[in-house]
This record gives structure tokens, C-alpha cells and sequence, in this order.
């Protein structure tokens, strides 16, 4: 009826003028059936024509079958696709709508509010660009609701209308509408949505949705459709950063190799410089086609064709960018994920990532920690179940050139398939590395140059404290799956050594759990936390001129190489206790394996997660079946060799 | 920086050239359904941008019901040779045999074996592992949760409940081997977007689409054009001219035309704009029941 409207007033031709101009917004709703979500929805379609008569038709036969309005129309059922829900009166899945303004084209992604379906919801949240939040006035803000904002967060929608519905039922109180915008400020505030706007509505009447109500004079916003129609998206573009994945390299003839693929951000024009990543080669663009035609440019979204002035090796998976601009290349990232699906996501698993147009095996090394959805808090967690949102850490095959999600909602968001049933289990966006953790870099690569063998604070040099002792300090790292012999291997090396006259200290699980550790419980953070300390406490017992003897499981590649860096590496030596998984648990005689096995204590490496064997150690040890002298003795052979026992 | 603001249709025609090309880049033996009809020839277009100046590195396959509209038939051999592709035409033989129409088995049961059953005969015959379909969502309401790459087992069958998630434009193509998936490049297109893009190429449609006076029957409430006299006529049932178009095509005695005035696309489009029928109002299958496509969808159907 609106483009009826239209039509009348400016004819066919001008009308097809400005439909050419129209703009896409992607809109996602949130809330539940009993919101009156659905309603919103089949209002909005309705009154803006998207709804045909024949539709219409249905509808009401559908009504008087399904429907719970008695004689209205349920708009609801509109929304509902397949017939199984429609039967369950609830919608299970992502369905999409269509509607146009003569202002706007729009693309509804509905998905229900139902307790189980934070996957749905991050599916319609990951090409939305604003959101609609419903909320019932009778029942204020819920924990759905908080659920709805962070998802919104998460996924990166900049714009969100908190839309306050049914305030037919609340006799159009301005002081809940209120009271809602207040409760909403809490938890709004620890959120990232730069956007955030509030309607009092009423959906079954119509009333702040098309037009604007006359029973809430006090409401001096504009109706939702006005705001949807003119809010700022434009913005939202990123077109700095010149990300161009390559999707497939076109080679019709000889003389032509073009490489096609879709502008994630920033602005690519003829003659520029670009980078190829992983490979580092650069080139000049030649030409650039931007859906199928030559042209001087093309802007974030486009699909285009380019070719370089130069044959450098580029093909699928690749990323073009500038050369003072590129992401960081990295086979490690930090990220958020959303599990979707019924197997759950624990560390050491493989899967294969998809992350822009880059393919790759990838291992999820960390669970940090999982997110309570409903209070935003963040817990401890072994394992992520279906619906649950943690933070991970992956290792991948190959280097990712990826941006933090909160920069590059392309180059920042990956999926993660199983390998096995091929399904798309996770949905992952990557993380800012925190300053902390920058810091944390900076330091480790200024140790490894070797500048903490100047005295810092103090006024004696660790030398001159080892040359006092007079021994070298150094720190035995022993690692190898629990029971696998390192601390009696460690006691009787101190004893050894004692006897030559080299002051060592012992640091295991033993000694440092009950007491330095004793805060820290045996989840997968509170392990790797336990290791670090070990780590920090041999540098200081080294830099005093103390040897020692560590005897830790320290069960992966990156918590071994993070004590290196902590002791540095010129006096740090990996030793591997090497016992094969059945010798540990039949010479266990403390019922831990046991234990471990009935699942009573979780994070056990060999049992419910992996032990990564270090690939090049100082020294293998065969704990299983070499004797406990053999091994000292191979041990002291080490140290004499690197000039370590006087 | 307003240069870069794209257009919606711009907007939507980046998004289907896009999915086009993952499915080149993923798969090894594409394949694009081709109807004849606007779907078809605007999702055509954009297979054309997306390996410009290069040619389609896949063929096209039309499922012929052998009801068909006379007039689609040349159209189709015209337009596709004047364009350079490599046509593939598919008859269910069995079917033919048979003697099939769909005056003596019903339109449900020939629908399911000269179109679906043909199609996936044709499927399997030649092994394509992704065959791309201009269906929209808008189309109806089981199509509104399709996704864009839409996994079908060894037996090309549809699972509602057994779709995978899909982010952002990260399009998860693995597949065991026998299995495939159907991809619908105009998933977030409307019938009203698909006649803009038209427009705004230029591109050249069949002339059913337009209004010109032509013999039909009214039947049920619905104008059907006699394209031939394998339609039997019922007693006393006369052809009448009527100027009439079609807003769907497919086979002439399933498809319903609309009385218009309509000669040209300007006209057309300001038809639909004013109407309140959707197209599919216009396909005699929909309507046998709710939940029919659903239903035939599970089966194999596009």
C-alpha cells in the first residue's frame, strides 16, 4: 500500500529511480513467542503490503486451525514456516522476511527466544546489522533479555532498538517504560553496542510500530518503521583497512589471471600496492572488475576481479592488503565461541576452521572459560555444551591473517566444522589480544634477549650471587604424564647432587599445591595457573644461584615454552619423562587414574585430555623400564656436557 | 565515501556472485538449474559477473517435463546459444514411456516424477555434486528457513531438521561422497527485487511474462492457456482470447495466467505493485495442501 502510495504521487518512472537508490538494512529480532515478537513482525510485513491477499487468505484459515486470537488475525502464524512447529505453536529455526519502504528494502531475520537456541540466534545476529529486542512491559527485563543484549554484543550489532511491547497491557504506563530503560542501563552498560534506542509499543494494535500512537503522547520518539527506515548505517562500513580474500583464481585464457573474491573492508583502486599473505610478495593492481565490469575502484562488499602487474603465487585462502597495513599473521588466536551443537567442544580437539576463505586443521588448545549467559559472568568450564559460549584458544595448520572481530566482522569470524560428520559446530570471532597480554609479549621476547641478567632493583647481580654459591644455576624442567616417574627421578637427582655439593631445590606438584598453590583447584585455567607460578618461582630461585629440579606434568607445548621464556632459555633444560600412558596407571597405587577414569577428577592428561610430547627435548628418558640410578646418571651426563657441574 | 554505499540490488547481486563462486571454489562438479523463467535468467546474470571476462566453468541443466510452454523451449535454445553456454536437457524417459500427463495421473504424482524424479535422475546420471536453483525465500513460507547451501543426502533428500548453521557469508561446502548440496543464490531476493535487477540490466525475458491476447480456459477459478491439444477439453469448454500474462512459468496446464494490460517490464512492475496476489498463487501444486512444499521439498524437489 505504501509503494501504491508512491506510486501515485511520483509515476512508474520515478518510482523505479528511487528503488534503484534504496538501501539494505538486516534486521534481527529477538524475544520470545509470548512478546509478541511474531505479531511485530507480521505487523510490520502487513502494514507495509509484504503480506498478500492469497497469504492473507491462509492466514485465516491457519488462524481458526492454530491461531490463539479467537477472531483476529494471528499475524504469528505468518512467521511460523515449518509445519511440525507450526503444530508446536514454536519457531525452531532461523526464518527470513522480506519487506520493502519506499525508503528501504528490509531483511527480517527472526529467531525464537526460546531457552535452548543461542545458536539461532548467533546464526540471525551474524549478518544483522541492528537488532530489535523485545521486551513484555507486564514482565520488564528478564534474563532472556540480558541474554539477547550480550549475544547482540558478541556478534558485533552496532544498532539495537529495545522495543517495549504489550503497553496496551499496562494501561501505557510512561512509568514502566521507564522503570524497563532503567533495569536495561545495567547491563547495557558492560556491553559494547555503540547504539542502543527504546520504543514503547504496542504491536497487535499497531500503535509506535507504523504510525505513531496517540495514547502515548508522552513518547516523543519516532515510531520503529521511521527508525529503521533512517538510522545511520552507512557508518558501519569499515573502509580502511584493505581486506581482499581471495576466493577462487580465474584463469579463462593465457593472458588472464584474475582473482576474484569480496571485499571484506577498505578501498582498492588501480595502480595500488598490495601485499599477498601469507607469502609477503607484493604487486601493483592492473585491473579492477567489479561484478563482471572494468572499473577505476570498488568499496567494501563489492565483488570484484583483480589482476596485478606482476605473476606472484596467490590462490584460494590468501588475503590481499596493503603493506603498511596488514593483519597480524598468526597460527595462535584468541577467541569467543558459540558451540552449536550436540557433541561438546573440549580442549585438544580437532576441527577443521573456516575463516574467511582460508581452510585449515586446527586444534582448540584452551577452554579459558565459559559465559553465563543469563548473568554474563564467566565460570570455570572443562567442556562447552550446545548453546554455551566460552573463550578458547586454537592452534592452526596454517598462519591466520585475521583481525580481531571488533575491527573486521569478515576477516574476524570463523566457523568450526567436525571433521567427521562435517557439520558447522562452533562460530567463533576473534579477540582483541589484550594489552595485558601484549605486555606480557613484550616482556617474554626482552627476557629472551637475555635482558634479565642485568640486575634490576636490586644491587646484587644474579651472578654475583651464583658466583658467591659457587655453582651455575640452572632449571631441569621434567615433564611427563602424571605417575610417569619425575618426582622420584627429581628426589633422587637432588640427592645426587647434594652429595657433589650443589645446592638444588625440588619444586612439584607436591610441594608448591600446598602452599603457593593452594588457592588453585584443578580445572584447566586454575593448571595452567599452577605451572606458571612453578615457572616464575624456578627464574627466582635461579636468579638467587639456586638450581632446580621441576617436576611438572605441564602437559602442552605452550605452557613448557612459557617456563622457558619465564627461566630463559640458556639455562632452562626440557626433560621428558617418557612412560607409555598403561606402565603410569599400573604403577599408580593412589587410585588417581581410577579416579581419573570415572570422571571424578577432570583435565587428567592421557585420560580426558592430550599430552603433548615435546618434540625436541634436552633429554628423553625411558621412565618405564630404565632404572632410577640409569637416569640420574644420564641426567649428570647432560650437565657435565653443558658445562653445568663444575 | 557515498560512492560505496551500495544499493540493495547491488547489495544482493555482491551477495549471489559471491555464493556462485564458493560453490566453484568447493565443489567439483557444479551444475545451474535453468528454468527458463526470470529466477533463472537473473541468477544466470550474475554466474556471467562472476567469472567475467572468463566463461561459466559449468553447465546448465533444464528438466524438461515435455509440458512445457512451446514458446520456453525456443526461448531457451535461442537465449542459451546466443549467450555461449553449454545446455544440458533432461527427460524422465520412464516417464515418457509411461505415457504420463497430467490429466491422467494428477497433477501431484506427474509433478513428482517428471520433475522431481527427473531431476534427480539427472542428478545422479552425471554425478554433479552442487546444482544451483533460483528459488527465493520469499517464495513460501517452508522456503523461508532454506538455507543458502542446502545439504542433501546420497538419496538428494532434504532433512528440515538436519540443516547446518549458517554465519555470516562462511558457507560450510564439505560433503561426504554421494551426498551434495542445492544452492540458492537469490535466497534473500524477492519477485519484485528479481524484476528491478532485470530492469536494470536490460536482460531480455520470454514474452509469456507480458500481456498479449491468448487462448485460455477457466478452470477452478484459474485462466490456463491451451498450448496444445494434448489438453483434453471438457464438454462445452471453449478457448477464449483474453489478454493475459503469466507471473510464474512452467508446465502450461499447472499454471495459472492473470488477466493484465501489461505489455512491457515498466508495465509489469507497476502491475505487481499494485496487486495483492503473490506469484505463486498462480502454481496449481502449492496449493493441494499447507505444508505441500515442505513435503515435496523432503522428497528431492528444489
Amino acid at each position: 500500500m505504501l509503494h501504491g502510495e508512491e506510486l501515485d504521487r511520483v509515476g512508474i518512472d520515478g518510482w523505479l529511480e528511487n528503488y534503484q537508490r534504496k538501501e539494505l538494512l538486516r534486521i534481527l529480532t529477538c524475544g520470545s513467542v509470548d512478546d509478541g515478537k511474531s505479531t511485530l513482525i507480521g505487523r510490520l510485513l502487513h502494514d507495509s503490503a509484504g503480506v498478500f491477499e492469497d497469504q492473507l487468505k491462509t492466514l485465516k484459515k491457519d488462524t481458526t486451525r492454530y491461531g490463539t486470537t479467537g477472531e483476529e488475525i494471528d499475524f504469528a502464524l505468518l512467521m511460523d514456516g515449518l509445519q511440525a512447529e507450526r503444530e508446536q505453536g514454536i519457531t525452531i529455526d532461523v526464518a527470513y522476511r522480506y519487506f520493502s519502504t519506499p525508503r528501504r528494502k528490509f531483511i527480517v531475520a527472526d529467531t525464537p527466544g526460546h531457552e535452548q537456541y543461542t545458536r539461532n540466534m548467533a546464526t540471525g545476529a551474524s549478518t544483522s546489522d541492528l537488532a530489535i529486542i523485545l521486551i513484555d512491559a507486564r514482565k520488564g527485563v528478564l534474563a532472556q533479555t540480558r541474554r539477547h543484549a550480550f549475544i547482540c554484543s558478541l556478534l558485533g550489532i552496532k544498532h539495537v532498538v529495545i522495543a517495549v511491547n504489550k503497553m496496551d497491557l499496562v494501561e501505557y504506563s510512561q512509568a514502566i517504560f521507564e522503570q524497563i530503560r532503567h533495569d536495561c542501563a545495567e547491563f547495557l552498560g558492560r556491553l559494547s553496542i555503540p547504539d542502543v534506542h527504546f520504543i514503547p509499543m504496542s504491536a497487535r494494535r499497531g500503535e509506535n510500530v507504523v504510525g505513531r500512537s496517540t495514547t502515548m503522547p508522552w513518547y516523543q520518539g519516532a515510531p520503529l518503521l521511521d527508525y529503521l527506515e533512517t538510522v545511520h548505517i552507512a557508518g558501519d562500513r569499515n573502509s580502511i583497512d584493505l581486506r581482499l580474500p581471495v576466493q577462487l583464481v580465474l584463469r579463462p585464457n593465457l593472458d588472464f589471471r584474475g582473482f576474484a573474491g569480496t571485499l571484506a573492508s577498505g578501498i582498492l583502486r588501480k595502480g595500488d600496492e598490495i601485499v599477498a599473505l601469507p607469502s609477503g610478495r607484493r604487486a601493483f593492481v592492473k585491473q579492477v572488475f567489479v561484478s563482471g565490469a572494468e572499473r577505476e575502484e570498488a568499496g567494501p562488499g563489492m565483488a570484484v576481479t583483480i589482476t596485478l602487474d606482476r605473476e606472484i603465487d596467490i590462490s584460494r585462502g590468501d588475503l590481499i592488503a596493503r603493506p603498511n597495513n596488514a593483519p597480524p599473521l598468526e597460527h595462535g588466536v584468541e577467541a569467543m565461541v558459540v558451540w552449536m551443537n550436540e557433541a561438546a567442544l573440549a580442549p585438544g580437539r580437532q576441527y577443521l576452521i573456516k575463516q574467511s576463505t582460508l581452510m585449515a586443521p586446527v586444534a582448540v588448545t584452551d577452554l579459558r572459560y565459559k559465559i553465563d549467559v543469563n548473568t554474563l559472568k564467566s565460570e570455570d568450564a572443562t567442556q562447552l555444551g550446545l548453546n554455551e559460549i566460552g573463550r578458547i584458544r586454537l592452534e592452526c595448520a596454517k598462519p591466520l591473517a585475521a583481525d580481531a572481530y571488533s575491527k573486521n566482522r569478515h576477516t574476524g569470524a570463523f566457523i568450526l566444522i567436525d571433521r567427521m560428520t562435517n557439520a558447522t559446530v562452533g562460530a567463533g570471532m576473534i579477540l582483541d589480544r589484550t594489552p595485558a597480554e601484549q605486555a606480557l609479549d613484550r616482556e617474554r621476547r626482552s627476557r629472551d634477549a637475555g635482558t634479565n641478567l642485568t640486575p634490576g632493583s636490586g644491587t646484587i647481580s644474579p651472578e654475583a650471587r651464583a658466583a658467591r654459591i659457587g655453582q651455575r644455576p640452572f632449571t631441569l624442567w621434567l615433564t611427563g604424564l602424571p605417575r610417569s616417574g619425575k618426582s622420584s627421578l627429581a628426589h633422587a637427582l637432588e640427592a645426587t647432587l647434594f652429595e657433589r655439593g650443589v645446592q638444588s631445590v625440588v619444586l612439584d606438584g607436591e610441594s608448591l599445591r600446598k602452599g603457593l598453590s593452594s588457592d588453585l583447584g584443578f580445572s584447566a585455567r586454575d593448571r595452567i595457573e599452577h605451572v606458571r607460578r612453578a615457572g616464575e618461582l624456578a627464574r627466582l630461585l635461579n636468579d638467587h644461584g639456586q638450581v632446580v629440579i621441576a617436576a611438572f606434568v605441564s602437559p602442552t607445548a605452550e605452557q613448557r615454552e612459557r617456563a622457558r621464556s619465564a627461566v630463559g632459555a640458556e639455562r632452562f633444560l626440557e626433560i621428558f619423562c617418557d612412560a607409555p600412558l598403561a606402565s603410569c596407571e599400573s604403577r599408580d597405587t593412589t587410585g588417581f587414574y581410577v579416579r581419573a577414569r570415572k570422571g571424578e577428577i577432570p583435565n587428567v592428561p592421557g585420560v580426558d585430555t592430550p599430552y603433548e610430547a615435546p618434540s625436541a627435548p634436552a633429554l628423553r628418558l625411558d621412565t618405564a623400564s630404565t632404572s632410577l640410578e640409569a637416569n640420574v646418571a644420564r641426567i649428570l651426563e647432560l650437565l657435565a656436557s653443558r658445562m653445568l657441574l663444575r | 565515501m557515498s560512492t560505496f554505499q551500495l544499493t540493495h540490488l547491488e547489495e544482493l547481486e555482491a551477495e549471489g556472485i559471491q555464493i556462485i563462486r564458493e560453490v566453484v571454489a568447493q565443489f567439483e562438479k557444479p551444475v545451474m538449474l535453468f528454468s527458463i523463467g526470470k529466477d533463472s535468467i537473473a541468477m544466470l546474470r550474475l554466474a556471467e559477473k562472476a567469472f567475467a571476462p572468463g566463461k561459466l566453468p559449468f553447465p546448465l541443466l533444464h528438466v524438461n517435463t515435455t509440458f512445457k510452454f512451446k514458446e520456453m523451449i525456443s526461448f531457451r535454445d535461442e537465449f542459451v546459444k546466443s549467450r555461449g553456454h553449454q545446455l544440458i536437457e533432461w527427460i524422465n524417459q520412464d516417464g515418457v514411456k509411461s505415457g504420463i500427463t497430467p490429466f491422467n495421473a494428477g497433477t501431484q504424482r506427474y509433478t513428482h516424477v517428471m520433475k522431481t524424479e527427473a531431476l534427480k535422475q539427472a542428478l545422479s546420471h552425471y554425478g554433479f555434486d552442487a546444482a544451483f536453483g533460483g528459488a527465493r525465500r520469499d517464495e513460501e513460507k517452508s522456503r523461508a528457513k532454506e538455507r543458502v547451501f542446502s545439504f542433501r543426502d546420497r538419496f538428494h533428500q532434504w532433512d528440515p531438521k538436519n540443516q547446518r548453521p549458517e554465519l555470516w557469508n562462511l558457507y560450510n561446502g564439505q560433503v561426504a561422497k554421494g551426498e551434495s548440496i542445492r544452492v540458492f543464490p537469490l535466497s534473500n531476493w524477492t519477485e519484485l527485487d528479481v524484476w528491478l535487477y532485470i530492469y536494470r540490466e536490460q536482460i531480455p525475458v520470454i514474452p509469456l511474462y507480458f500481456a498479449k491476447p491468448r487462448p485460455v480456459l477457466n478452470r477452478n477459478g484459474t485462466w490456463i492457456m491451451r498450448d496444445d491439444d494434448r489438453m483434453p477439453l471438457e464438454e462445452g469448454e471453449q478457448p477464449q482470447m483474453r489478454s493475459v500474462r503469466f507471473r510464474t512459468l512452467g508446465c502450461y496446464p499447472l499454471t495459472g495466467a492473470v488477466e493484465s494490460q501489461a505489455t512491457n517490464l515498466r508495465e509489469v512492475i507497476e502491475e505487481m505493485l499494485r496487486s495483492r496476489t503473490s506469484e505463486r498463487q498462480g502454481r496449481v501444486i502449492d496449493y493441494d495442501e499447507a505444508g505441500s512444499m515442505e513435503q515435496k521439498k523432503k522428497e528431492g524437489y528444489f
